[in-house]
């Protein structure tokens, strides 16, 4: 064997070893979310502990649907994730059209605040959102009648709409579409085309990239919502499912059954990924922020 | 088709002045070409007239109606960029019918339209194809097709060859003169190649640093340059310029002297020119003979000689730091690193003042008829 083989093999040993600690603890919760509690522990300490072998059964599921509201958690979490990633693309995207292709009065400030607030951690003005959250009104169902809320706690708006506006996404937009030749702008104004016009048909439909990897992102950061939502939702209606997690640990569960809970949690993250894949890693490599 | 008017144009960015103050009549149905080195402004120009960049001083009227301040799209202009600017996401068909989609024409008409447009350029196989699968010079026709299926008042286009192989930008070159002659359209049209410039142009309008540097047919350029600048630029190869000294000033004839210490007289309009004055004599590369038969010879050192088979470019130096250049129609028998004697008439010659302005020549003296009768050759 050639001192090239050798190296190409080494590699090989490398990267597998890496994939193995990264791979690891999903695999090991996906085993076991299937096996009954003794088999996790009789496991733990063989490569069993990730391998699909033994007694497997999806009691462990039947169990997390007995005991937990894990179906309305689901479709909450959903609709707030969906919902936001939809209104933050338009909303982040537009933002940055106007910033990185046309020229007004006040640009340049908006731009310089927009990267100042991507150093701001959601922790860091948590506090005051909350308080701001619990003053302002809004109108919602309650037993079939249309009322006035005095807050816009424990509703799923409130797990929304402070999170549709992201300086990181608009970003990330601004970055690609100032890289799209201003040549397209002026060609579609002489064909008499609006600026919403310049945005809607020439500048989305030349950035799919950078649509799918925000896309990705923004879901990836509202599916794992916590600490907000365990601070402004308390009953059960408007909960998601990564607060629900915590509450069901705290409840007399086996590991079996968490870990059939974690997985329905990361299956559709997993799923979202790998569909966008490809488009997300071209994106990021385009976006020129490799790592 | 329209006409149009350019009336004391300027154009500022923040304190700095690139365009200043620029006056200019384009006749209905004309061809005329903007042409300068890079950074003269001629691309700013075009952009002012399409509506693309702000004008911050003066008036654009396109068939009599003041545009100044009507937005891009509302001026009836349409314009072929240097990049094509296709959409890359749409067909050649809806690349084509953007623009009449915004315009919100029925979808009926939009395709008669493309369709004939696709007609005039033979781009009806190519249709539902997206650019990507175009080679550049297709994607350059769907670019002019574009402009077309509008049908503008005035057809702009920015240096729309530079991105082609010089073979497709001869054969695309015929195609837009082609064009012009069947749409006769008003065209303005940008490039910095003067052979484009020549071949294309009713009018050339020659530009250097935001000014007009003279505006007239490509023969009238040729021939009557206005200043060096207009010389050295439009023709090539270049024109010769050699320095040379007035030793005596008559009423119609100047006393010159060349650097090897040659000296001759030629007839001129000498009112502003004195004695002991510092004067460039120009003569095109192709108005020097490669032997000593023409009125004045000059010996030079040949320093590299390129045979093209239907001509010969012959390098040389004069005087140890003038270069010059001999166009030789046909084979030559010059080799390199020869010296020897060249010659030129002086019916051919140019002669500018220090600021580089012209210096007419009295051309009657000049056996006029002779001059006129090399015209079609010049051109």
């Amino acid at each position: 064997m050639s001192v090239k083989h050798l190296k190409t093999l080494g590699w090989y040993l490398f990267l597998t070893g890496i994939g193995y600690v990264f791979l690891f603890p999903l695999l090991f919760m996906l085993v076991s979310s299937l096996k009954p509690e003794q088999a996790i522990f009789a496991d733990l300490y063989s490569i069993r502990a990730i391998l699909p072998v033994g007694e497997l059964s999806l009691d462990n599921y039947r169990q997390v649907f007995e005991k937990s509201n894990v179906s309305l958690y689901f479709w909450n979490s959903l609709f707030i994730t969906v919902g936001t990633v939809i209104m933050g693309l338009f909303v982040n995207s537009l933002l940055a059209f106007t910033l990185s292709r046309m020229s007004w009065r006040g640009q340049k400030l908006v731009l310089a605040v927009v990267i100042a607030l991507m150093i701001i951690p959601l922790e860091a003005i948590v506090v005051p959102l909350l308080l701001l959250a619990s003053k302002l009104p809004s109108i919602g169902w309650e037993g079939g009648m249309l009322v006035l809320k005095s807050s816009w706690l424990n509703t799923l708006h409130v797990q929304m709409l402070p999170f549709v506006a992201n300086s990181f996404f608009i970003f990330l937009f601004y970055q690609f579409f100032r890289d799209i030749p201003k040549d397209f702008d002026e060609a579609a104004e002489l064909d008499g085309a609006t600026p919403f016009q310049i945005y809607r048909h020439i500048i989305v439909p030349m950035s799919g990239p950078v649509f799918a990897t925000v896309a990705i992102l923004h879901f990836l950061l509202m599916w794992n919502q916590y600490i907000w939502p365990i601070m402004a939702v308390q009953g059960e209606d408007a909960r998601p499912l990564m607060p629900g997690i915590q509450i069901f640990f705290g409840r007399q569960s086996s590991w079996g059954e968490i870990m059939a809970y974690a997985s329905l949690v990361t299956l559709p993250v997993l799923a979202v990924f790998l569909m966008f894949q490809k488009k997300f890693v071209t994106s990021l490599a385009g976006a020129g922020i490799k790592g | 088709m329209a006409d149009l008017k350019l009336t004391q144009v300027i154009k500022r960015f923040g304190d700095l002045e690139t365009i200043h103050g620029i006056d200019l009549d384009i006749k209905d149905g004309e061809f005329v070409v903007f042409v300068g080195p890079s950074g003269c402004g001629k691309s700013t120009l075009l952009r002012m007239i399409a509506g693309l960049e702000e004008i911050t001083d003066g008036d654009i009227h396109i068939d009599n109606e003041c545009v100044t301040r009507v937005p891009a799209s509302k001026r009836g202009v349409a314009m072929v960029f240097q990049s094509y600017a296709l959409y890359p996401h749409m067909t050649v068909r809806e690349n084509m019918g953007f623009g009449l989609k915004m315009a919100k024409v029925s979808k009926h008409e939009i395709t008669r339209r493309v369709d004939e447009a696709a007609q005039i350029l033979q781009l009806g196989p190519l249709l539902d194809r997206k650019p990507k699968a175009l080679s550049g010079g297709q994607r350059q026709r769907v670019a002019i097709g574009r402009t077309i299926v509008r049908n503008p008042k005035v057809f702009l286009f920015d240096e729309p060859l530079s991105n082609l192989d010089a073979e497709l930008r001869v054969k695309m070159r015929v195609e837009i003169a082609k064009l012009h002659g069947e749409l006769r359209n008003t065209m303005i049209y940008v490039t910095h190649d003067q052979t484009e410039a020549m071949t294309l142009a009713d009018k050339i309008v020659v530009l250097r640093s935001g000014n007009v540097e003279q505006v007239g047919s490509p023969l009238e350029l040729y021939l009557n340059p206005a200043n060096d600048f207009v010389a050295g630029f439009i023709g090539s190869p270049q024109m010769n310029f050699i320095n040379c000294e007035v030793l005596a000033v008559t009423a119609d004839m100047l006393r010159l002297r060349f650097p090897c210490g040659l000296e001759t007289d030629m007839p001129a309009m000498t009112a502003n020119v004195k004695a002991g004055d510092n004067l460039k004599l120009g003569i095109r590369p192709e108005h020097v003979l490669e032997d000593a038969s023409g009125e004045l010879v000059i010996c030079v050192d040949v320093d590299v000689v390129e045979h093209l088979g239907g001509s010969t470019f012959v390098y040389a130096d004069y005087a140890g730091d003038i270069s010059m250049t001999l166009q030789v129609g046909g084979l030559s028998d010059i080799n390199g690193k020869d010296k020897r004697e060249i010659s030129f008439n002086r019916h051919y010659c140019h002669l500018f003042n220090e600021a580089g302005k012209s210096i007419g020549l009295r051309k009657d003296a000049l056996e006029l008829k002779a001059a006129e009768k090399m015209l079609p050759m010049a051109g």
